[in-house]
């Protein structure tokens, strides 16, 4: 295949940035879109140029690490797949294709690419864990009975790998497919009973501090979410966080 | 020979753990305040010691080249975690762990590491149902159990296919408590360049700051290296692209015995590679041995179709497949360990019936499972006289249930449908046994400086048993280091706070730095990937499934004249002081250049088979590998002396007190 690469190039923060047009040649159609970044930047190293920055790193889609938007979709045109699990026979010969990094407030591009995601680190850091230290003597696993289907669905909520499609889809920049999912996970499960209130008042205190914009619902997160994370862990929080927000003595 | 001493506590092995944790100096809290820990590296094993360290009360520094710890490799483990919880009732026990993990390593894995590693499993499961990991449960609620290979009794804990994750999330979740609360200090995009040694002692590292291009010194009172794997040596694996072995090498430079390099698992069940493009492979879990069945054409004709597309695998009769592992091992079957499970296939394929184009495939079929798991859906759901249509429908979801998220990243890879025509796979690098060497206190030749999980040696001897790694990582992590660590830093209470402006840390700067310009002023003509790709192939091609003298002896020469070339003739574009993936692979990659040569060299000093080292002159007539207890029962540590060439070989024998050695059968 050959193709048109219409790539944001941005030297670092504080530089403006712009579009770059490039043109490669011979690209397997089997091969993934983050594969055919590499032929251009191999290309680009033997020609002394500077290659495109980008990050990835476990290729199998679960680290969460790429995040590139592609022709205007968050991890492109295919469904539940992030960009490393996106193959080239999704294009055709002949395309041109648009390459952005993630574009939020909260997410400020580092260079090309690439952006930070710390925003979500400290999100978690404010209450997406249960205080419990790593001791010898916990409790035997089995003594606490968990009926499935709550088990099932927080885990569903778990398996969010936390690469900010959610963000970089939503026209608010919102945060709250994200936060959601880690709320939920918790507040489904017994072990995350004790804290829950705190958990919701703190994680979306977080949240807005770090100027994520807010849920208008229109629902693009979910469409455009790698992993299918629900809507439905939205509705959980807001109903969490309401109650917490009432009754909390915080 | 004298330089190794194990320090395995006295007594018999049951008690030698407990017996330990009782005798070993415990820092007092007030004095945990006063002690910094350097972290390196933040999968299981780093991100379990970093937050239990730090719940102890000392301050951690922890360190990750990705964006955020919760992205370590590990995450990417699919398919569960070891205990010896014997919940199913079917005769687990501590003993039959430990039996199963030392004989799945083929009798090269010292005895009292892994007797604790099965003592404190069922430890782990707790810890993780208690942060939150929501593990699989049936509808009692209880846990639900799988089977891996190696062994015939159901402990594997798992959450879908992304145990993994789960279990990371949980760690992460932990340290990230603990940072929110101070006591980690966090430092994402970093990468550690190299260890800084004062009176002999470890007390620090130089670290580039991958955003900036600063680099750094970080001191502190010890270091724990938990670096994960060097599979990335063969550069296809199913490791992370940014896996890598610096850290654990530069502390090898630095006085850490390096031991067992060239015990590497292939893991049998992996996506074929399909063509030059191809970064990395993907691994498909273990787990689907449970109700796969692995196969290829009895009849090269039949190949041959396949091959030009004018056959499908589900149009070849029952009579005309070859189960070939139901066949040589009827007790254990499509779940022999990973090293025979792989090295079978590779039998089948070099023998000529391969399935895909490259001949390099063979087939994991579901067929029986839809059947058997839709007839018990179906007597479940009391439906009457089901067809055999909505038998296979039923018993697709049930697989789907468990295994959905791996049949759609196949298709997604593969562009087949999973559900419709059996999955093609093939052996690929996964894991690597080999590693630092540590004591029992996981402590390396180093005073001070540790080595945890996937980074050391200690635990599944010469072939790792599927499920394992998450077990050790977080054993090491989470109940191990917490109180070996005390043990050596109980000296270190009046020690106060370690400078780093010391001639140690200065010229350790400098040699990181000279390194470092050394890259960008080279002005060669090839990309790093281009030597990369050239070491892959020779250690692929003569240091991979099979080995023989005459190949690992060329090895050894051509990784020689491939280092040499990268030194004079690679190319890292752009500058020092910048986000520069390019010089970033240019530092991992010129350590995997050395570190292939001593890979090489230990393969080619162990002239016999065991586990996932095959010796093609060790071999019974039957075609299995072939041990030698009387001339290799010992781990190989390697003492670095400037050059790989002069590396010096130092032996720790090993000895089987509680277990009776013998040759490995899954017949």
């Amino acid at each position: 295949m050959d193709l048109t690469l219409k790539i944001w190039r941005q030297k670092n923060k504080d530089d403006k940035g712009g579009m770059e047009t490039f043109q490669i040649s011979d690209v397997s159609p089997d091969s993934s879109f983050l594969e055919m970044l590499d032929l251009l930047n191999e290309d680009l190293v033997n020609k002394g140029e500077v290659p495109v920055a980008f990050d990835h790193d476990c290729r199998e889609g679960i680290c969460g690490m790429c995040s590139l938007y592609i022709n205007g979709e968050a991890h492109g045109p295919d469904r539940a797949v992030t960009t490393c699990q996106l193959h080239m026979r999704k294009f055709k010969d002949g395309d041109t294709i648009f390459v952005e990094p993630w574009r939020a407030k909260a997410f400020p591009v580092i260079k090309d690419l690439v952006v930070d995601r710390g925003a979500f680190d400290r999100i978690m850091e404010a209450g997406g864990f249960v205080s419990v230290n790593t001791s010898g003597n916990t409790q035997d696993a089995n003594a606490l009975p968990i009926p499935k289907v709550d088990a099932d669905n927080a885990f569903d909520a778990a398996t969010c790998i936390g690469c900010g499609a959610c963000v970089a889809t939503c026209k608010n920049a919102s945060a709250m497919l994200f936060v959601s999912a880690k709320v939920s996970q918790l507040a489904l499960l017994p072990q995350g009973q004790v804290e829950a209130k705190r958990r919701a008042i703190h994680m979306v205190e977080q949240m807005d501090h770090e100027g994520f914009g807010n849920c208008t619902n229109t629902g693009a997160c979910e469409v455009e979410c790698p992993k299918g994370i629900s809507l439905d862990n939205i509705a959980r929080m807001n109903r969490e966080y309401l109650s917490a927000a009432i009754v909390s003595e915080d | 020979m004298t330089k190794l001493d194990s320090k395995i506590p006295e007594g018999p092995i049951a008690d030698k753990w407990t017996k330990h944790k009782n005798d070993i100096n415990v820092v007092n809290p007030a004095n945990k305040r006063l002690i910094d820990v350097i972290v390196v590296g933040t999968g299981l094993a780093g991100g379990a010691a970093a937050a239990s360290l730090a719940e102890l009360g000392y301050n951690v520094k922890a360190f990750c080249f990705q964006d955020s710890p919760r992205r370590a490799h590990s995450i990417a483990a699919q398919g569960g975690i070891n205990a010896a919880k014997n919940y199913q009732n079917d005769g687990d026990s501590t003993y039959r762990l430990f039996y199963d993990t030392v004989k799945g390593g083929d009798y090269r894995a010292r005895e009292a590491n892994v007797y604790r590693l099965a003592e404190v499993s069922a430890n782990i499961i707790d810890q993780c149902v208690a942060q939150g990991v929501p593990f699989a449960r049936d509808y009692g609620g209880l846990l639900d159990n799988r089977s891996f290979g190696g062994v015939l009794v159901s402990r594997t804990f798992y959450a879908k296919g992304q145990t993994g994750q789960q279990l990371l999330l949980g760690a992460y979740s932990a340290m990230a408590r603990q940072i929110g609360k101070g006591k980690i200090t966090m430092y994402n995009r970093h990468e550690m360049l190299d260890v800084v040694k004062v009176d002999g002692k470890a007390r620090g590292i130089i670290a580039r700051d991958l955003v900036t291009g600063e680099i750094e010194r970080h001191s502190a009172h010890a270091v724990v290296i938990c670096s994960g794997g060097y599979g990335n040596v063969f550069f296809l694996s199913t490791n992370a692209m940014g896996s890598n072995a610096t850290a654990a090498w530069k502390i090898h430079k630095k006085g850490a015995f390096f031991a067992n390099p060239c015990y590497t698992q292939i893991h049998p069940t992996c996506i074929p590679r399909s063509g030059d493009h191809q970064s990395k492979l993907t691994l498909m879990s273990e787990s689907l041995r449970n109700d796969g069945r692995i196969w290829v054409p009895k009849n090269k004709e039949d190949v041959e179709a396949i091959r030009a597309g004018k056959l499908k695998p589900t149009q070849i009769k029952e009579e005309d497949r070859d189960y070939y592992l139901e066949r040589r091992y009827p007790a254990f079957g499509n779940l022999v360990p990973r090293d025979v499970a792989s090295r079978a296939a590779k039998e089948r394929c070099d023998a000529g019936y391969g399935v895909n184009k490259t001949g390099e495939a063979v087939y994991l079929d579901f067929a029986s499972a839809f059947v058997r798991y839709g007839t018990e859906k179906a007597h479940v759901e009391g439906i009457e006289n089901p067809s055999k249509e909505e038998i296979i429908k039923l018993g697709q979801g049930v697989i789907e249930a468990k295994y959905g998220n791996l049949f759609q990243m196949y298709e997604k890879i593969v562009d087949e449908n999973p559900y419709e025509t059996p999955m093609m796979i093939y052996p690929a690098v996964h894991y690597t046994m080999g590693g630092v060497w540590v004591d029992y206190n996981l402590m390396t030749t180093i005073p001070g400086c540790y080595c945890l999980g996937e980074a050391n040696f200690s635990d599944h001897g010469a072939n790792r048993l599927g499920a394992s790694a998450l077990m050790q990582g977080l054993a090491d992590g989470y109940f191990v280091i917490p109180y070996t660590i005390g043990d050596y830093l109980a000296n270190d209470i009046r020690t106060g706070p370690i400078s780093n402006d010391s001639t140690e840390f200065i010229e350790a700067e400098k040699e990181v730095k000279d390194r470092l310009e050394k890259f960008i002023n080279n002005n060669g003509t090839h990309s790093v990937d281009h030597f990369h790709k050239r070491l892959g192939k020779v250690m692929w091609d003569k240091v991979g499934m099979a080995r023989n003298e005459q190949g690992l002896k060329e090895a050894i020469k051509e990784i020689r004249q491939i280092r040499e070339e990268f030194w004079r003739d690679v190319r890292v574009p752009g500058e020092l002081n910048e986000l520069n993936p390019e010089l970033e692979k240019a530092g991992r990659v010129a350590d995997f250049l050395e570190l292939g040569e001593l890979f090489a060299m230990d393969a080619l000093e162990r002239t016999e088979s065991c586990g996932g080292h095959f010796r093609e002159e060790s071999q019974t007539e039957e075609g299995e590998a072939l041990r030698d207890d009387v001339n290799f029962a010992y781990v190989a540590a390697w003492e670095y002396k400037g050059d790989p060439k002069d590396e010096e070989v130092h032996k720790e024998h090993l000895e089987f007190k509680d277990i009776e050695l013998k040759q490995r059968s899954y017949k």
